[in-house]
């Protein structure tokens, strides 16, 4: 569980970065995608985008705080069940819903935050599942508000200025807008003032605090930004799918995207990203030929962290470092 | 009143007593040395003034007001600045970066979260102008962790200096340092502002001497002697158990 991070302060290594020369053809094939492709790996696509923003909001907090949280799957199940809960139970547009959502993670996380900012390791560690918990059992118990284990369906997808999110491709554009808002904002914020402050509390807390920063300030800015992505891509997730279920707030998911960021790198934002699409592609092939396939992640997973500590983005630019 | 006063400072660890009833007044301008043997209690008091270490009783205060109730960040935020005994240099990032990231706690803003660190003039001037004082400039953009550690103590104090301090507390800061290397650092320690208030511990006798105004002899947590180098030399206990035994 290893939050080294392969550039310790973003951007500094992008210069001399290979794998920063594969982002404009990652865009160009990214934009093309469903023009290319069948509906059906469109709407893969459509997932793997939604959980690359997940993945990168727990980045946030673990690769570039040290803060290794598993409780992500709270924020994300709050975005998801504020928006299908006011979309459908109170007949709000489920773009209003989506934003509620996103606000409602944020407050969420500065609350849960400032609980667990103080403890540092394995205390905060299960501190964030302790609360993940509690909220999952909520969400399972409430059944008035939530629907218990059964969740909440039968949202539908809305439109955005006169295109029907029906439309795969559109709602595949909807998540790729919204990842690559979350990219560049994420991106922003950790090579910020802020970020740096951030990196630093992280690697010497002593030292920074000795210099004059508010270490736990900055850490439980750290954990509410991080829950307000978290929720971010949980309720387009639960536009995407027109439900909600306890599983979007599950212990389960937390661990998935935990994976996603080890498996990608954790500390580079695109790492994660592409950690997440590595899960849901193995999950969705090995999972057509046998029932295991959770062990073939597992597998990936160890090797990952025997050979590569700093992911498959860390690997890729030992590759790249390499080949120029 | 000094700028830095501490009155009656109590600290132990279960039955070890590392500081007894100590009390010292350091006002703007004076260089304060403390010496003692290996244990005495020295790094334990710096860290009580700092905020990293809580005493048991006793008051810190900082021009007049008290700071027992601050964390370590608070009473930097009133001037006070650090070294540690052990370098505490983010090893990867540039001597630059290192610098910066210093005046960026005081000058910069780090609770902005969408203004690009790379892009202060203002925190990167500091920077390079600090660096130039020390003569490390042709260094600046090294990894400090590459640096010799003579530079990397050199910009250990750089970093504290970042913030531009009233009240600085140096630890051993010529620790490990070759005697080329260690007058320059007495050198750069002379050459810093006219009024900061400079508590220091050392070891090395030729550098106490050559720039304490006042000094503090602790010896098992105590204060066993405290004046001018005149008087502190002259005082037989200090010969019996200190400066007799060759430290
Ligand atoms: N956190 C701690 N817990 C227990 N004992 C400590 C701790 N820190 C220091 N000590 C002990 O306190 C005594 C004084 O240590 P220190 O202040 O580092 O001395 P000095 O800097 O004068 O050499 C030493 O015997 C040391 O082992
Ligand atoms: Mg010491």
């Amino acid at each position: 569980m290893s939050a080294s991070s392969p550039t310790t302060w973003a951007g500094r290594a992008r210069s001399a970065d290979p794998v920063a020369y594969l982002q404009y053809p990652a865009l160009a094939v990214l934009l093309a995608w469903p023009f290319l492709f069948s509906t059906y790996n469109t709407g893969l696509l459509t997932e793997i985008l939604i959980f690359a923003i997940a993945a990168m909001s727990l980045d946030l907090l673990m690769g570039y705080g040290g803060l290794v949280s598993f409780g992500q799957a709270a924020f994300f199940g709050l975005g998801a069940y504020t928006t299908v809960i006011l979309s459908v139970s109170f007949g709000m547009s489920p773009w209003t819903g989506w934003a509620a959502g996103v606000v409602v993670s944020a407050a969420a996380a500065a609350v849960i935050g400032f609980l667990c900012i103080r403890l540092k390791g394995v205390g905060f560690f299960m501190l964030t599942l302790a609360f993940a918990q509690l909220l999952f059992s909520a969400a399972l118990k409430w059944r008035s508000l939530t629907g218990g284990s059964d969740g909440i369906g039968g949202m539908q997808r809305p439109a955005l200025a006169g295109f029907r999110l029906d439309d795969p491709a559109t709602m595949y554009f909807v998540a790729l807008g919204a990842f690559l808002l979350s990219l560049v904002l994420l991106r922003l914020v950790v090579g910020s003032q802020y970020g740096h402050a951030l990196v630093g509390i992280r690697d010497n807390e002593v030292r920074m605090r000795a210099l004059g920063y508010r270490a736990n300030a900055v850490k439980l800015i750290a954990f509410t930004v991080s829950g307000l992505f978290a929720g971010f891509s949980g309720g387009l997730y639960a536009i995407f799918n027109g439900f909600v279920s306890p599983d979007a707030m599950a212990f389960g998911l937390s661990g998935t995207i935990l994976l996603m960021v080890v498996l990608g790198g954790a500390g580079s934002l695109v790492g994660p990203a592409i950690g997440a699409a590595v899960f849901l592609l193995v999950k969705q092939i090995a999972s057509s030929y046998t029932e295991h396939w959770l062990s073939i992640v597992g597998i990936i997973f160890v090797a990952c962290v025997m050979f590569f500590r700093s992911g498959i983005y860390g690997l890729l630019l030992r590759l790249g470092r390499r080949g120029s | 009143m000094g700028l830095l006063e501490i009155e009656g400072l109590n600290k132990a660890f279960g039955s070890l007593t590392v500081t007894r009833n100590v009390s010292l007044s350091v006002p703007s301008g004076r260089k304060h040395v403390i010496i003692g043997p290996n244990g005495a209690g020295k790094t334990s008091l710096i860290h009580q003034i700092g905020g990293q270490l809580q005493p048991d009783s006793g008051r810190i205060l900082i021009d007049g007001a008290e700071v027992g109730k601050l964390g370590p960040e608070g009473r930097a935020r009133l001037g006070l600045a650090r070294t540690f005994q052990k370098n505490t240099l983010f090893p990867k990032l540039s001597v630059h970066e290192n610098v910066r990231l210093g005046a960026q706690a005081r000058f910069g803003s780090p609770f902005d979260l969408f203004r690009p660190a790379r892009r202060s003039t203002e925190l990167d001037d500091r920077a390079a102008s600090l660096l130039a004082r020390f003569g490390l400039d042709h260094l600046a953009q090294a990894p400090a962790g590459s640096i010799s550690y003579g530079d990397q103590r050199q910009l250990e104090l750089a970093v504290a200096l970042s913030g531009e301090p009233r009240i600085l507390l140096l630890d051993e800061p010529t620790s490990g340092l070759s005697p080329t290397e260690t007058k320059a650092l007495v050198g750069v320690i002379r050459s810093l502002p006219d009024d900061l208030a400079i508590l220091m511990i050392e070891h090395d006798m030729e550098v106490v001497f050559s720039l304490a105004d006042r000094i503090t002899v602790l010896y098992y947590g105590e204060v066993l002697a405290e004046g001018t180098p005149e008087e502190v030399t002259a005082n037989a206990r200090v010969q019996e158990v200190y400066l007799g035994a060759g430290i």
